[in-house]
């Protein structure tokens, strides 16, 4: 499956069927500061995502001053 | 502990977010039933404002702020917002339109008011060009101008109240890194409630206290409200992401250490200034406190900080 990651912009490639979770920890991303979302809808860390999804893992955590 | 369920602890369709802190998983209009929930209980339970009471936003075109109006919006509050221009090459501009859009498509047709400030209009430069002038960290010039502006804002649109869209991971972070170096002077200022101390300062409350980030990112995804996902350029906030991060580790451990963290401290402020009753915040404020000779905000020194700032970007300026 395709995924989209920011900061820096990239795509990565990475093989289904996956649960969203073990797609995050394969990435080394905690959950507690990602969404996974598939399409423009938003699943749960428990989600299978599989070969032929679009995946935005967006980062929410936001540095500031 | 919540195994694999994928359904809506409220009314069982399939949940598309998980809330281990509260030992949840809504779908999405019980997620945003939850999350209306949660600031009506911040609004009430510290007394921010009423429901006849004028709201001033503060907007970045960040997740927050735009959720924080769309929330304010949908309980039926009078929030208007007010966006600080400051000129950031490549940034400004996208996340100026992210509220523009915002704020004719949704905001407008329910009655709200965008205002804007221009930086470059009023101190003839855009922020990093200041701070370079006046050899000031980009960032608390920043910081000096968008408190100065939003509170002037605030006090000559006549608004009861300020908001600014601060959220649990914020304010768990900046207590962690308060309590670590014992910055008392700062905790007594950390409340989601501050009021209007003196004449000329206006309320300022902070009604996401009780929301994480990432729920806050995920209200926006759900109600398609489109913000500005990466940062300023200026964004050194290097501590503030390391304490967020720390947090998190301890969240994913263990659910529900960021609340009690951050909300077991307001507790304890509540009693404390319950029982001893030293000076009053407001009280210590009037104290030291007096207009500034140029511009009447209230400042400890003769000049405010905003004024001092422009005083000196002038006298930079070659002529
Ligand atoms: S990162 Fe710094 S310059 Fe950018 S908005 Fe925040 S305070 Fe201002
Ligand atoms: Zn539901
Ligand atoms: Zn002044």
């Amino acid at each position: 499956m395709h995924i989209q990651l920011s900061h820096p912009s990239r795509t990565v490639d990475i093989k289904g069927p996956k649960r969203a979770k073990d797609v995050l920890r394969e990435l080394n991303l905690v959950v507690e500061a990602h969404l996974v979302i598939r399409g423009d809808e938003l699943v749960t860390e428990d989600e299978m995502l599989a070969d032929q999804d679009h995946i935005e893992i967006r980062p929410v955590i936001s540095g500031g001053t | 502990m919540i195994h694999s369920s994928m359904n809506c602890t409220k009314c069982k369709t399939k949940a598309v977010m998980k809330l281990p802190r509260h030992n949840a998983a809504f779908c999405k209009p019980c997620f945003n039933h939850f999350v209306h929930d949660q600031v009506e209980k911040a609004i009430k339970s510290q007394a921010m404002f009423g429901p006849d009471e004028r709201i001033l936003v503060a907007v970045s075109g960040g997740k927050d702020s735009l959720a924080l109006w769309h929330i304010l919006l949908a309980l039926g509050y009078h929030a208007d917002a007010l966006y600080v221009h400051l000129g950031i090459a490549g940034y400004s501009e996208r996340s100026y339109d992210k509220v523009q859009y915002y704020a004719k498509m949704i905001a407008a047709p329910l009655g709200a008011t965008l205002h804007t400030h221009t930086v470059e209009q009023e101190a003839g430069a855009g922020i990093k060009e200041l701070a370079q002038l006046v050899h000031r960290p980009t960032c608390s010039t920043c910081g000096t101008i968008k408190r100065y502006q939003f509170n002037r804002a605030a006090i000559e649109k006549e608004y009861d109240v300020m908001a600014t869209g601060h959220n649990l991971d914020d304010e768990a972070a900046r207590l962690l890194g308060n309590v670590l170096h014992w910055q008392e002077e700062y905790l007594d200022k950390q409340g989601p409630s501050l009021p209007a101390s003196v004449e000329g300062f206006a309320k300022k409350v902070k009604p996401l206290y009780r929301l994480t980030e990432r729920e806050l990112a995920a209200y926006c995804v759900l109600n398609k409200i489109d913000y500005i996902v990466d940062e300023c350029p200026m964004a050194q906030g290097a501590k503030t992401l390391l304490y967020k991060e720390v947090l998190n580790r301890l969240e994913t451990e263990s659910p529900g250490t960021k609340q009690y963290f951050y909300w077991g401290f307001l507790e304890k402020q509540r009693k404390q200034s319950a029982t001893s009753a030293p000076a009053t915040m407001a009280e210590k404020d009037q104290t030291i406190l007096h207009p500034c000779m140029s511009c009447g905000q209230p400042t400890t020194a003769e000049s405010c900080s905003y004024c001092k700032l422009m005083a000196r970007a002038k006298s930079a300026v070659p002529h």
